[in-house]
């Protein structure tokens, strides 16, 4: 088995987001996370940020405020 | 709060359901502009889905929340929103040079991390998200992805596209799909990363 770098890895981590991995890549990944505390918070991260999304819709904060937004 | 989502409620009334829409505007426009990066453009299409919603309103089956009802049909009005974009050409900045950059930047070229970007700990996922500050650093963190990523990314990520929809959409093949979204969950986990951490820590 290829050893995988953390680059791959954040790849692996991001695709299995969207698509079901390939035997291979779960192994690879599973091995990189267990040795790679970095990686392994960043897993949880992505994991994060894609509940997030979801979760937009019943728990973003919301302001009442209608204008005024400076943002671009 | 007063809104809930799991309420079932089949009494229609009207006035309670203007109630309702009333309420979750603001969280449909927040949505909406974070979608297509356009303040007007988002208040209409925020208009057009709660007329649609008054004027469809025997089709509401209870099946979901009424709010997450009322959010299906934003979606799908940004979604046409979003291929108007297209057509009159607002899409095609694709060149990525910088960004490539700013992403290769979090690594050494072994593939490792950057000592500098190594992600740390976050804490409780549940406590994150119920956290209001966090949500405006996810809001201005997704303000700040350059625009041909942000709106793959919130396709995904905020429509819940699968990144085949999103192909079709956007023209483009599923590998590429693959490299933005890896790429804009980078530039998001970093920046969310500096602005919430650093407020965590203080």
């Amino acid at each position: 088995m290829k050893m995988l770098m953390c680059r791959e890895a954040t790849r692996l981590m991001s695709k299995k987001l969207d698509a079901p991995l390939g035997l291979q890549e779960r192994m690879s990944l599973k091995f990189h996370l267990a040795m790679c505390g970095a990686c392994k918070n960043c897993n949880h991260q992505f994991q994060l940020i894609h509940d997030a999304g979801r979760a937009f819709e019943h728990q973003a904060p919301v302001y009442p405020s209608d204008s005024g937004e400076g943002s671009r | 709060m007063a809104a809930r989502p799991d309420s079932s409620c089949d009494a229609g009334h009207s006035g309670e359901r203007q109630r309702r829409l009333a309420a979750v505007r603001p969280r449909l426009l927040a949505f909406a502009r974070l979608q297509l990066r356009d303040a007007s453009e988002a208040d209409d299409v925020v208009q057009e889905a709660l007329i649609t919603a008054v004027e469809k309103d025997a089709h509401f089956e209870g099946k979901s929340g009424y709010e997450t009802w009322v959010f299906g049909i934003l979606k799908h009005k940004i979604l046409d929103a979003l291929r108007a974009q297209k057509r009159r050409g607002k899409w095609q900045t694709w060149d990525d040079d910088g960004l490539e950059a700013a992403v290769e930047s979090q690594f050494q070229t072994t593939g490792r991390w950057q000592e500098m970007a190594r992600p740390k700990r976050w804490g409780d996922p549940e406590s994150t998200l119920a956290s209001e500050r966090f949500w405006q650093v996810f809001d201005s963190c997704m303000i700040a992805l350059p625009e041909n990523i942000a709106r793959i990314f919130t396709m995904r990520e905020l429509m819940g596209l699968s990144t085949r929809q999103i192909c079709e959409e956007a023209g483009i093949k599923e590998n590429n799909c693959w490299v933005i979204l890896h790429r804009g969950r980078l530039l998001l986990r970093a920046c969310l990363e500096k602005g919430w951490l650093a407020e965590a820590d203080s």
